[in-house]
């Protein structure tokens, strides 16, 4: 038997799920092919993130000190709890729209509705932070199109329009960006639901939005939470948006590190309020994990 | 009432009163999602548009044949990021295919842990990745070079990378490789003429993930390509910034394009079957 020969027949065996000294030769391979692409997140991605904790945590001589993290607190708690307020609202609003829209293109009974529905809600999909910022900035000002069609549908008095391009500018293209992905996750594991149970509360009467509410959103929550703690993560990390719709104060913490650094060289600044981010993101990976902890154990 | 209302599914739904909210509800959404990018559309042919007029007060492609003219900014910084995109295809599909195909068929210990960290990318905020890695990039003369551009770009996509290209091969029916294998074919053989071809769709469709994650990505760049590397997105930033409108508006024109291309098409590419297997 040639030394291929014996490799190939370690390979079938691993497939197969064989005995167990085969098997190692399969896993040693298996981690060969595995190797290159998690060493390029070890390099590129654990190691600056490790990086970033040290660095925050070092004075200039190298010594432990938080006097970044007591400069970033006197500087930017504003910014801290509007980022936090600004992110937590988006995921809110993300997670109504998302279950809104899911909801009526699992249940919704007009077929045409269903079809315009799902045409509809997926363009902003694949459309980058950065034109949403772009497209946002022209929209929502003083002499967007919004203000114009509100004004020419007679809300809003001509002298009386504003521009949204504040925090509420901020939330709006988060939510506009960002729904259409948990749509989409939250309505293909609806439609992967078995209709049955569906179909019983349907028969006994249940309204739909009682169907959706007690009978489905139940089954789908992991995918819910998932889609939520993604948008909540992806949201605190956007420089992109709250930089061209608010870059004033108070402002998200993105705009601040973007500035520590780039007026100030300040890395230490900036990797304390990194790391406070990463804080914020934590709670949410925190608040998943007990979730899906939870699930696991029923 | 509401059993009623239930039990005459089809005659409530064709109401008239009730199609006539649904049609409402809908044209409204439209503009919800369409409004913005109508207003983009008009900033892009605008020659002026000055307040408080509802529309531009003059049509035109003056700021398209700047865009496009021969010496522009615009061309090369196009150029710039399909070369970046094109670069960091092919870098993370070289480390992707054979990951993806390990996780798929072979045997792994601590599988799923080795999943999620591909996802790390994605579910950790970036900032503080790209900031140290811009301070190393910087020390050893790769910042504002296009190699480290991909490489941040490659390790930001790998996810999608490894996970499509995990799902693809897994959707990969088993025994026909082993068909293959019975009559005689070496492994390299099998996987060659039977496994690749079979996960390919599934593989193009995450190479145009990586790709469109590429072209439009801003903050790694902005971190790690300045002052040299100037993408489509990072112009399209300092032309909205510096108040050209017009501009920004034309270069993010240019972004939309391949992205909404890929959205009327990526079901071709990414069928049901690979779609269930992700991150499984």
């Amino acid at each position: 038997m040639s030394r291929a020969d014996s490799r190939s027949l370690a390979r079938n065996c691993a497939v197969l799920g064989m005995t167990k000294s085969d098997a190692t030769v399969g896993a040693w391979r298996a981690y060969a092919l595995v190797g290159p692409a998690l060493a390029v997140i070890a390099v590129f991605f654990v190691l600056p993130l490790a990086m970033s904790a040290v660095l925050a945590f070092r004075g200039k001589t190298g010594e432990f000190t938080l006097e970044h993290f007591d400069k970033s607190w006197d500087l930017y708690r504003t910014d801290l709890m509007f980022t936090i307020g600004i992110v937590l609202l988006s995921t809110v609003l993300i997670g109504v729209v998302a279950i809104v829209i899911a909801g009526y293109l699992t249940l919704g009974e007009n077929p045409r509705a269903v079809a315009v529905l799902r045409w509809l809600y997926r363009w902003p999909l694949f459309i980058p932070f950065i034109v949403t910022g772009q497209v946002m900035r022209t929209f929502l000002a003083k002499n967007g199109m919004l203000n114009h069609v509100l004004i020419g549908a007679g809300w809003v008095e001509p002298l009386a329009a504003q521009s949204v391009l504040d925090w509420r500018g901020i939330v709006v293209a988060f939510v506009w960006k960002q729904a259409p992905f948990v749509t989409l996750l939250l309505a293909g594991a609806m439609a992967s639901l078995e209709t049955q149970h569906i179909e019983a509360a349907r028969n006994l009467g249940a309204p739909r939005w009682r169907v959706l509410i007690d009978v489905i959103l139940p089954q789908v929550r992991g995918t819910l939470l998932v889609g939520l703690v993604l948008s909540f993560v992806t949201m605190l990390s956007v420089l992109s948006v709250p930089l061209m719709i608010n870059p004033n104060s108070p402002t998200m913490m993105t705009v601040d590190v973007a500035y520590r650094i780039n007026t100030h060289g300040d890395y230490a600044v900036a990797n304390a309020l990194c790391l406070m981010s990463l804080v914020v993101a934590g709670f949410g990976a925190w608040f998943y994990l007990r979730h899906s902890a939870r699930s696991f154990s029923q | 009432m509401s059993a009623i209302g239930t039990s005459m599914n089809a005659g409530a739904a064709s109401s008239w009163p009730r199609m006539f909210g649904i049609a409402l509800l809908l044209a409204l959404f439209a503009f919800v999602i369409f409004g913005p990018l109508a207003n983009l559309f008009l900033w892009a042919f605008a020659e002026k548009w000055y307040f408080p007029s509802k529309l531009p007060q003059e049509f035109g492609f003056t700021f398209w044949a700047r865009v496009f003219a021969p010496r522009g900014n615009a061309l090369a910084s196009l150029g710039t990021s399909i070369w970046i995109a094109l670069l960091t295809v092919l870098m993370s599909l070289i480390v992707a295919i054979p990951a993806g195909y390990a996780l798929a068929r072979l045997r792994l210990r601590w599988r799923s842990l080795i999943l999620l960290a591909f996802l790390l990318p994605q579910a950790v905020p970036n900032l503080p990745v790209y900031v140290n890695i811009a301070r190393v990039f910087y020390e050893i003369g790769l910042n504002g070079t296009i190699l480290g551009v991909v490489l941040v770009h490659a390790a930001h996509g790998l996810v999608l990378a490894v996970w499509i290209a995990s799902a693809a091969f897994a959707s990969v029916d088993v025994s026909l490789e082993e068909a293959a294998r019975n009559i005689g074919a070496s492994p390299w053989t099998c996987f060659r003429t039977v496994t690749l071809p079979l996960a390919a769709p599934g593989l193009i469709a995450s190479a145009i993930f990586v790709f469109l994650e590429s072209l439009d990505e801003f903050t790694g760049t902005y971190f790690v390509g300045v002052p040299d590397v100037t993408t489509l997105p990072l112009l399209m930033f300092n032309a909205s910034m510096g108040g050209n409108y017009q501009i920004a508006s034309i270069t993010a024109l240019l972004l939309l394009v391949p992205s909404i291309a890929f959205m009327l098409v990526v079901e071709r590419f990414l069928k049901a079957d690979v779609l269930a297997m992700v991150g499984r």
